[in-house]
């Protein structure tokens, strides 16, 4: 599907809302992504982002608002939207008992690809996707990066101008997340058009061209990844306490530099907010003078985890929703 | 590539449906132990039935005790058909199997028809195991062809209806085991509380009289009667046993006409949000 540029966007999202019950889970989301680009949902667990997804890929009816898809709307045409968009969910929802090339097969053949067109359309993913030799073997046997690249696989069969991505790299390891990254760039390459949701913030930032952070339903923020990182601002220092029982001290200590302080017992690290080197110094000098060991101490400019931080007033990894 | 490439052909309900029973035909490739449950399961219940209580259960008119038993099982073992439909569809929507379904170009229905026709087939394997296995230990069909064809006919009827209740259920419990331990808490009891494994006539009144409008009871007296596998029912039996024909076909009717629209209903209901 050819898109002219300046012409309708290949996604609009249009006042979204939906309601379970008393629970509001997306509270009037409104974006737009033009053809051949990659927008980026960011939010902890249970922000909306999934929600989001399933209204704009007709799973879900919304409350109130509707969604475009390459300008097929969500609510009139849910089949045209279906034709235009892949989609790949959280869990990848590829057959376990059927080989790859059969689940390719199937799915294939219920978009209605003929015969011969689907068979080579089915080589050529395995190809793309790094599958041809296990091709012929049950999806039971696959890692769960060979999942989800033949999840991706059987979303791209139609060859849809829209594709949307439900937290594609969760679960994966960090060799599996850089090779999906670099599939899901060749894509956007070749023109399509990407919505992926996430919760890392490396993630938005290696692949989206924008991105709207969203919190409790609710689009928080909007812009480019650097945009994002100037309007956090400041820098901050990362300690990282050699001892665990030394921890809280440590942050009683640096409380008093700083309120906007946050602490991960688990990696036994401070991360304060912080203006400039100054700072370090500062702070290298408290520590040092009541003891605390330390097993790294640094500055960090502004990441989007900080943007979060700053614009939600909690850390994206504790989303503190219910999923 | 872009889409504009590729020839497409949007393809008809039963196109749809066939590639979801393909599916299911695949799955039971890929693990023959699946069809236990129509397999071994009604096996060794003809076997346990026959020999253990054969001697003890006595047949109207002195008929063979194996020759009435094994319509009886093949009764219990279409009722059970029910088992096969909820749990896929359990599964399935678990898996997000019928997302991904939901997310294609299709009709939404083509999945429940394809899941339908897969379990029926289940369950006609499990008939042609229990045929095999009933000749071995002597049971006959004496009817003629039509009437042999016609009991066969019914099961599937039959099985149709009780496809609906399967659906209801796997759509309205949400995990394998709750729809496992609901079906076998409702169907087991029910398929006791029927003429499959004794005749109702020396049942005390009350029971008698459930026993006997049990929808199951229809049909196996109409295979009974069909392939010459015991009498006709006693002159006080209930209605739908004078005329078990008509009465599973009603039956049959009744349960669909009932479970469909709140099966179907569930069904979206549960994959809608």
């Amino acid at each position: 599907m050819p898109d002219i540029p300046g012409r309708s966007p290949a996604v609009e999202a249009v006042g979204l809302v939906k309601r379970f019950g008393d629970f509001t889970a997306v509270d009037g989301v409104s974006f737009s992504v033009p053809a051949g680009t990659v927008l980026g949902m960011l939010g902890p667990n249970g922000a909306g982002k999934t929600t989001t997804v399933r209204m704009m890929t007709t799973l879900s009816r919304p409350t109130a608002g509707t969604a475009r898809i390459a300008g097929h709307d969500v609510l009139e045409e849910p089949a045209m939207v279906r034709r235009s968009m892949g989609l790949t969910g959280q869990a990848a929802t590829v057959d376990e008992l059927l080989t790859g090339r059969e689940n390719l097969a199937m799915i294939g053949g219920l978009y209605g690809i003929r015969r011969a067109a689907l068979r080579s359309r089915c080589e050529q993913l395995l190809e793309q996707f790094s599958l041809t030799d296990a091709g012929n073997k049950v999806v039971r046997d696959y890692s769960g990066g060979m999942r989800r690249r033949l999840d991706l696989a059987v979303s791209l069969l139609a060859a849809p101008p829209v594709l949307f991505l439900d937290e594609p790299t969760t679960g994966l390891d960090p060799h599996s997340r850089n090779e999906l990254w670099d599939v899901l760039r060749e894509l956007v390459a070749g023109g399509t058009t990407l919505v992926l949701t996430t919760q890392y913030l490396e993630e938005a930032d290696q692949l989206a061209d924008t991105i709207v952070v969203i919190d409790r339903g609710r689009i928080i923020a909007e812009g480019t990844p650097l945009q994002l990182k100037e309007r956090s601002g400041a820098a901050s220092v990362i300690a990282t306490v050699t001892h665990a029982h030394q921890l809280e001290h440590a942050h009683r200590l640096l409380v008093q530099h700083s309120p906007e302080i946050f602490l991960d017992a688990d990696v036994r690290t401070l991360t304060v907010a912080a203006g400039g080197l100054d700072d370090l110094t500062r702070i290298a000098g408290l520590l040092s003078a009541e003891q605390i060991a330390v097993d790294d101490l640094r500055l960090s400019r502004p990441s989007l985890d900080d943007v979060f931080l700053s614009l939600t007033g909690h850390r994206s990894s504790t989303g503190e929703e219910q999923p | 590539m872009t889409s504009a490439d590729l020839p497409i052909t949007p393809p008809g309900l039963w196109r749809q449906t066939s590639i979801i029973v393909r599916r299911s035909l695949i799955h039971t490739r890929r693990m023959p132990e699946m069809l236990t449950d129509v397999t071994v399961q009604p096996v060794i219940f003809v076997l346990l039935f026959s020999f253990v209580f054969g001697a003890a259960v006595s047949v109207p008119d002195g008929g063979n005790y194996r020759e009435f038993l094994l319509p009886g099982i093949m009764g219990q073992t279409i009722v059970f058909t029910a088992f096969v439909v909820a749990m896929g569809i359990t599964a399935d929507v678990d898996k997000g199997i019928v997302d991904r379904f939901r997310s294609l170009p299709i009709s939404r229905f083509s999945y429940l028809l394809g899941r339908a026709i897969a379990a029926l087939l289940h369950s006609a394997i499990g008939l042609t195991v229990m045929a095999v296995t009933g000749l071995v230990i002597g049971w006959r069909i004496h009817g003629g062809i039509l009437d042999a064809i016609l009991g066969f006919v019914l099961i599937v009827v039959f099985g149709f209806g009780m496809i609906w209740y399967g659906v209801l259920i796997g759509s309205w419990l949400r995990s394998v085991e709750a729809v496992n331990g609901f079906l076998f808490s409702t169907l087991f009891p029910l398929t006791f509380l029927s003429n499959v494994f004794v005749p109702t006539a020396p049942m005390a009144d009350w029971l008698r009289f459930i026993a006997e409008w049990n929808p199951i009871s229809s049909l196996v007296q109409a295979m009974r009667e069909l392939w010459g596998n015991g009498p006709a029912a006693a002159p006080g039996a209930a209605l739908p046993l004078q005329h078990p024909v008509i009465a599973t076909v009603l039956w049959s009717l009744a349960l669909t006409v009932v479970f469909a629209p709140v099966a179907l209903r569930a069904f979206v209901r549960r994959t809608a949000d």
